[in-house]
């Protein structure tokens, strides 16, 4: 058991290598930091000198691989990898554009994305799995049929038109909610309550679908036959044994996505000006701050594998074949 | 007048041919021709494909592209359909059929009186008599469609040796295998809504104006061809990546399937929004370096589909190559496998007559489960400053154009609307044939 | 306990049943009655609507199929008129049911002891202290050993027959008066399958209960029943007390059954020939991997030093239970799993004799077509999406036997066809047009094409109706007159072995035990787990076997 953890954990180091590694091969070697300068100072009149300036305000201004100027060791160290790429394992994700420092930034903005995604996901979840339940108890009846047409229509309806859509109704017509903005503490409530629900309501219909189908599959197993044998009552038969076995596939699904709730939602955040780790990317995206997207990139692929470690664990937890084997 | 061919336009019409020739290939099959007349015989599948033939058959208009002899850069043929449109464009917002500008703007009048008042438009007709203008291309759509089903009937009706009537009567009554009755319908309402789309055109913004003025209408149309290109096109970049890796990891695993299994985990580890957005803007920056590389803006734009295709192609194809890989596993346990290497056949002739052909219907679930997702991928993506090209017609561009005059009041929706439309329109066929895609080549499904 | 030796009264009556799928009918109105205390044997092949009676009996029949007549009496009340809530205290407590497949019957979240307690809980009530207790003394009563502790132990952690246990235990919870057991042993090897019909019997006698027995074994009928109703196409055709039933068989069907349970090939008395195919000290380990580094702590030892001998146009049979490893020597054979160590040589023209398992894929192909397979399952043998035609021109064409021009292919082939029973305008068909057996068939035809010196044939009959097995084993002993083939039979299932083999070898985790001519080794089985394997067999197969 230990040794399978120590092994996953392993396992992920060869991985964050590989995501470095494509990272740094993105952001250096697509484009030269000339190259880059060029264009982040427009094509006309941009002076060898102003480039220069440019590439040592971002600290791009050393070689990539090889230092020749440096001596010793220090050829190795003094370069744009070791510097750029290296210096990310440490989380030590360097300055932005506006000369801040990203780390701070990114501890700062956090908070305000995870009191959005976290409730979205919880409410989401329990939404989902009680819907696609209540679907399976009635499964093959008319509630069934309808409910899955409306959960494709839900699905084919972009999730910018909910935001839209929800804006306009809450908060300009009926003006029940401010239409965007963010404070600490309760009082966000009423800023958040408004994205939560689309939230939920946007992701309702692939998942009560998802949910559904996983249900159904389990139904047809011999395990299933043989508690109705038992006398158990359909209610029984779904909450005390369908549900336990189908969590396991879910937690698949699921486990993984809980650290990178963290990086939070790129179009809610930015839409409903909530001051989170999702607006923060949008606008270096916008304003082009390589700098804190390639932290962004980083930072997600350690939460992602992060996630994948957790659903390994949560396996040993929820399943006794894996805890008992491993 | 001359042919001109952007990298796109090849690629759609390389698939097209490659699509036709497949199909070709399969029905010599009796087993998976079954399989498409049981998709077919939905009626909700046949409404499905018929809108979705339509949008592709306005994507493919929109993408044999003509130097016109008059210097005035490219068009496509569909371009050269809406002419009409694309010339009159006003000074800006109008709603739909609205025989005003939305604005009010100063205007000095001969009495040297300075008024506010809404301009009249200056490309509308509004002596044209609505109602009767629809009579009119009602009649004309229906008219379309009789000749269309009549074609129709006569050559089915010859293809099973019946004579015309009796065969008519059968489709009539519902008798035919397929419910060609419905598509009769069906073909009619999308024509009808076309036509009349297409006729009042002519005498009214029927969508309205967007800011500058652009027919909404127009860019409605024009933006099907992005979205149905980034919804096909990606997956054909994505399939042979997902095909070659997922059959190879599953079938010689060891080290092949070690390796494999890195590189998809790794890839699938950057979230897939972040990867997009910092491959899109290095791609900027590439080619705004190099701007001596697109001799037109279309080329540009071009381009840029092009290479946002890419990206979301190596982006995508890890969860078919991780569906692909375990199908393989599984496969290669089964004891035809076996017995075939029994025979001493050949890894690539397994992989060929064993492996590739029960694997099919993973593919196809995929890549159709896959196309409406990118579809309203494109619109989120636009919205975040990684779509495509900021001039090019594209429902995510029309929305985030819109978006900034929310705040106005009243609203200007039109254009917002009309992008959603198009594109709910669009991903729910999608979605709906693709459920039934999933249902028929599902073998679980028939439990 | 409460007393229910009222043997004269009638437990469970069924009166013109029927059930439909669509406009199909699957049961064609069925009559029977079980008494107290007294096992009923539901026979017959599959797709003959037995265990559709069952479910039918529990109400809980698949949602597309429906009962469209008939009534079911328990204990005088009828079954169908209940509303769902009444019909839940019915299953469980007054009928309960076992299952074919102890594998997958159990939720394998959920520990056995609850599983079983939860009957308990709903029906009777009890607390969760009364109820583990209640548990453990059934778990010793169905005889699983460290009951006490077993209870907290998932399916996966037991074997089969102890999952098999806890199914009956769960069963007996509640007292049931009839007891529904569908195939309860057809998924256990022979000696698991002995103790469980004993342990069925026994509480049988202990408890008066009443059993339902469904199988389409007549050895496992002959065992257990007391009276006999035998199934075909939806109908009961022939319904008699065991003994006058094995004496005096009416219909045909029913005798064709009896005919067809115990195979009467020919007894083969012949010395061994010269061998085709000597296997020397084979071994097959796997590693098993383990801790931090998956290093390599030990092997699984599948085959492990055997040594056998095929004779040329004779059949070696290789018995043998459930993980044996007897397969695995027929992949060994075939190069499809790698030996670990020894020897399997082939003898060609005479003496000369070639090490297989030295060969490479290059060098191992043109021997192919001397050694050729037949699988069990007939469903997954052949590819889906091929023609039979293609199906069996793929050997002939990889391992260039034969004509190699299309059209003398096709006339090959037509003929192969008819050779093994089924028409040549067969061969443009998909197997999925074709029943069990002719698949079996079109296997074997596969197999012939590339005109082969030995077949190994691995359980090439033990997913087929018995009937069917028997024309499949006369096929194969036909074809092995005609063109003096080698066998090697792989089987678990002890009744096939004097009708086709000449050789017998028992083999017993990975070691060969006991080796020899089929009538010594059958009438003098020196080996002790020779003797078990033997001894646990069906009377009806003893018989025949020592005879």
């Amino acid at each position: 058991m230990f040794a399978y953890i120590v092994r996953r954990l392993l396992f992920a180091i060869p991985i964050l290598i590989g995501v470095n590694l494509i990272t740094f091969a993105l952001f250096f070697m697509v484009n030269t930091p000339d190259d880059m300068a060029r264009a982040q100072l427009g094509a006309k009149q941009t002076t060898p000198e102003m480039i220069e300036a440019w590439k040592v305000d971002h600290g791009y201004d050393k070689p990539l691989f090889y230092n020749a100027e440096s001596p010793g060791l220090s050829s190795l160290t003094e370069t744009l990898f070791v510097e750029q790429s290296l210096k990310l394992f440490v989380f030590d994700f360097g300055q932005s554009d506006s000369g801040r420092q990203i780390s701070a930034d990114i501890y700062e903005r956090m908070w305000p994305s995870l009191a959005l995604a976290l409730p979205t996901f919880i409410i989401g979840l329990v939404t989902n799995i009680a819907l696609a339940l209540l679907i399976v108890l009635f499964r093959g009846s008319v509630l069934d049929s309808v409910t899955m047409m409306v959960a494709v229509a839900i699905m084919s309806i972009s999730g910018l038109f909910y935001i839209i859509a929800g804006q306009v109704l809450f908060s300009k017509v009926w003006h029940w909610v401010p239409i965007s903005g963010f404070e600490s503490g309760w009082d966000g409530l009423k800023f958040l309550i408004l994205p939560i629900l689309i939230g939920v309501f946007a992701g309702l219909g692939s998942g009560m679908r998802w949910y559904r189908s996983l249900f159904l599959e389990e139904i047809h197993k011999d395990y299933v036959r043989t508690a109705r044998a038992k006398g158990l009552s359909e209610i029984k038969v779904l909450f005390g044994h369908v549900l336990q076995n189908g969590l396991l596939p879910i937690l698949t699904g699921v486990v993984v996505v809980i650290p990178t709730l963290f990086m939070g939602s790129l179009i809610m955040e930015s839409f409903f000006g909530i001051p989170g780790l999702g607006s923060y990317t949008i606008d270096a995206i916008n304003a082009q701050d390589f700098s804190i997207v390639k932290a962004m990139v980083f930072l997600g692929s350690v939460l992602y594998i992060i996630g994948l470690i957790l659903t390994d664990l949560s396996y040993t937890y929820f399943d006794p074949r894996v805890r008992l084997n491993a | 007048m001359s042919l001109t061919w952007l990298w796109t336009d090849i690629m759609i019409w390389g698939l097209v041919i490659a699509l036709a020739i497949w199909g070709r290939v399969i029905s010599q099959s009796p087993q998976v021709k079954k399989q498409w007349v049981q998709v077919f015989a939905s009626k909700v599948a046949m409404v499905s494909a018929i809108v979705l033939v339509f949008y592709v058959l306005i994507a493919l208009l929109d993408s044999l592209h003509f130097i016109l002899d008059d210097a005035s850069g490219t068009h496509s043929l569909l371009d050269l359909l809406l002419v009409h449109l694309a010339q009159n464009a006003e000074r800006t917002y109008s709603a739909p059929f609205a025989l005003v500008e939305y604005n009010r703007s100063m205007q000095v009048l001969e009495s040297g009186e300075v008024v506010m008042q809404q301009l009249p438009l200056m490309h509308v007709n509004g002596e044209v008599s609505i109602a009767l203008h629809s009579l009119w291309s009602w009649l004309a759509s229906s008219a379309m469609t009789a000749v269309l089903v009549a074609g129709h009937l006569i050559w089915r009706a010859k293809h099973h040796r019946q004579p015309l009537f009796s065969y008519a009567s059968q489709v009539w009554r519902g008798e035919t295998v397929l419910p060609w009755k419905t598509a009769y319908f069906a073909v009619w309402l999308v024509l009808g809504v076309l036509v009349w789309f297409y006729w009042l055109s002519h005498h009214y913004h029927v969508l309205g104006t967007d800011k500058v003025g652009g027919d909404v209408l127009y860019e409605s149309l024009k933006s099907i061809r992005t979205g149905v290109l980034i919804g096909v096109l990606t997956t054909l970049v994505m399939l042979p990546v997902a095909l070659l890796l997922g059959i190879s990891a599953g079938l010689f695993k060891g080290w092949v399937d070690d390796v494999i299994q890195y590189l998809y985990t790794t890839l699938n580890s950057i979230p897939g929004v972040l990867l997009i957005a910092a491959a899109v803007l290095m791609m900027q920056v590439l080619m705004s370096n190099h701007p001596e590389w697109f001799a037109t803006t279309e080329e540009r734009a071009d381009v840029r589909l092009l290479f946002l295709v890419l990206i979301l192609g190596m982006t995508s194809w890890t969860g078919l190559c991780r569906l692909l890989r375990a199908e393989t596993l599984k496969i290669s346990q089964v004891e035809y496998v076996t017995s075939a290497r029994a025979f001493g056949v050949s890894r690539m002739r397994i992989i060929g007559r064993h492996i590739l052909p029960n694997v099919m219907h993973i593919v196809l679930i995929a890549v159709v489960l896959d196309f409406s997702g990118l579809v309203l991928a494109e619109a989120v993506l636009s919205y975040v400053g990684v779509g495509v090209d900021p001039t090019m017609h594209s429902w995510g561009n029309m929305i985030n154009q819109a978006r900034l005059e929310m705040a106005r009041e009243p609203m200007v929706w039109w254009s917002l609307l009309a992008a959603f439309l198009f594109m709910f329109v669009l991903v729910l066929a999608a979605n709906l044939f693709s459920d039934r895609v999933q249902w028929v080549l599902n073998p679980k499904s028939h439990k | 306990m409460k007393s229910k030796m009222q043997t004269s009264q009638t437990v469970l009556e069924v009166r013109n049943l029927q059930v439909k799928v669509g406009e199909t009918s699957l049961i064609k109105g069925i009559d029977f009655e079980i008494k107290g205390g007294e096992i009923f044997a539901l026979v017959g092949e599959s797709g003959s609507g037995k265990s559709l009676t069952s479910l039918a009996i529990m109400r809980l029949l698949p949602e597309a199929l429906q009962v469209s007549g008939g009534e079911i009496h328990l204990n005088g009340r009828a079954l169908f008129p209940l509303p769902e809530f009444e019909m839940q205290r019915v299953r469980g407590r007054q009928v309960a049911m076992i299952f074919q497949e102890p594998m997958t019957s159990l939720n394998p979240v959920m520990k056995v002891g609850e599983q079983v307690a939860e009957v308990l809980r709903v029906h009777l009530n009890l607390d969760r202290k009364a109820a583990r207790n209640r548990v453990v003394e059934l778990f010793e009563e169905v005889g699983i050993p460290e009951a006490t502790s077993r209870y907290d132990w998932y399916p996966h952690q037991l074997s089969g027959g102890q999952k098999q246990r806890v199914m009956i235990a769960m069963a007996l919870a509640c007292e049931p008066d009839l007891l529904i057991a569908d195939e309860p042993t057809t998924a256990l090897d022979v000696t698991i399958q002995a103790q469980v019909l004993e342990l069925l019997k026994q509480l049988r006698a202990k408890r008066g209960l009443s059993i339902l027995f469904i199988t389409h074994d007549m050895g496992v009928v002959n065992e257990m029943a007391d009276r006999i109703a035998v199934m075909q196409h939806g109908k009961i055709v022939e319904q008699a007390e065991k003994n006058a039933f094995f004496a005096h068989p009416q219909h045909p069907y029913t005798q064709k059954l009896l005919a067809d349970a115990v195979p009467k090939g020919a007894r083969k008395f012949e010395q061994p020939n010269a061998p085709l195919l000597q296997v020397a000290d084979l071994k097959v380990h796997f590693p098993i991997k383990k801790g931090l580094f998956q290093r390599t702590v030990g092997y699984v030892k599948a085959v492990d030093g055997v040594t056998l001998s095929i004779p040329k146009g004779q059949t070696l049979a290789l018995v043998g239970e459930s993980g044996s490893g007897k397969s695995t020597i027929g992949q060994a054979i075939l190069k499809l799993v790698d030996a670990t160590a020894g020897q399997v040589a082939l003898l060609q023209n005479g003496d000369e004799s070639i090490d297989l398992t030295k060969l490479n894929e290059r060098h191992m192909r043109p021997l192919r077509k001397k050694v050729q397979v037949i699988f069990q399952d007939p469903f997954s043998a052949l590819n889906p999406r091929m023609t039979v035609c293609d199906i069996i021109r793929e050997g002939m064409t990889s391992l260039k036997v034969g004509p190699q021009d299309r059209a003398e292919q096709e006339k090959r082939i037509e003929s192969l066809l008819e050779q093994v029973g089924l028409a040549a305008e067969h061969k443009h068909r998909y197997p999925h047009e074709f029943s069990g057996g002719q698949r079996q068939r079109i296997g074997i035809a596969r197999a012939l094409a590339v005109e082969p010196e030995l077949i190994i044939c691995d359980e090439p009959t033990s997913a087929l109706d018995v009937s069917v097995r028997a024309q499949v084993l006369a096929l194969l002993e036909e074809l092995q007159q005609t063109y003096q083939m080698s066998y090697l039979f792989i089987t678990h299932d002890l009744s096939i072995i004097p009708g086709i083999a000449h050789q017998v070898a028992v083999m017993q985790q990975g070691k060969i035990v006991e080796q020899g001519r089929v009538d010594e080794v059958m009438q003098r089985p020196q080996h002790p787990y020779t003797q078990k394997l033997l001894n646990s067999a069906p009377k009806l197969v003893k018989q025949m076997l020592t005879a």
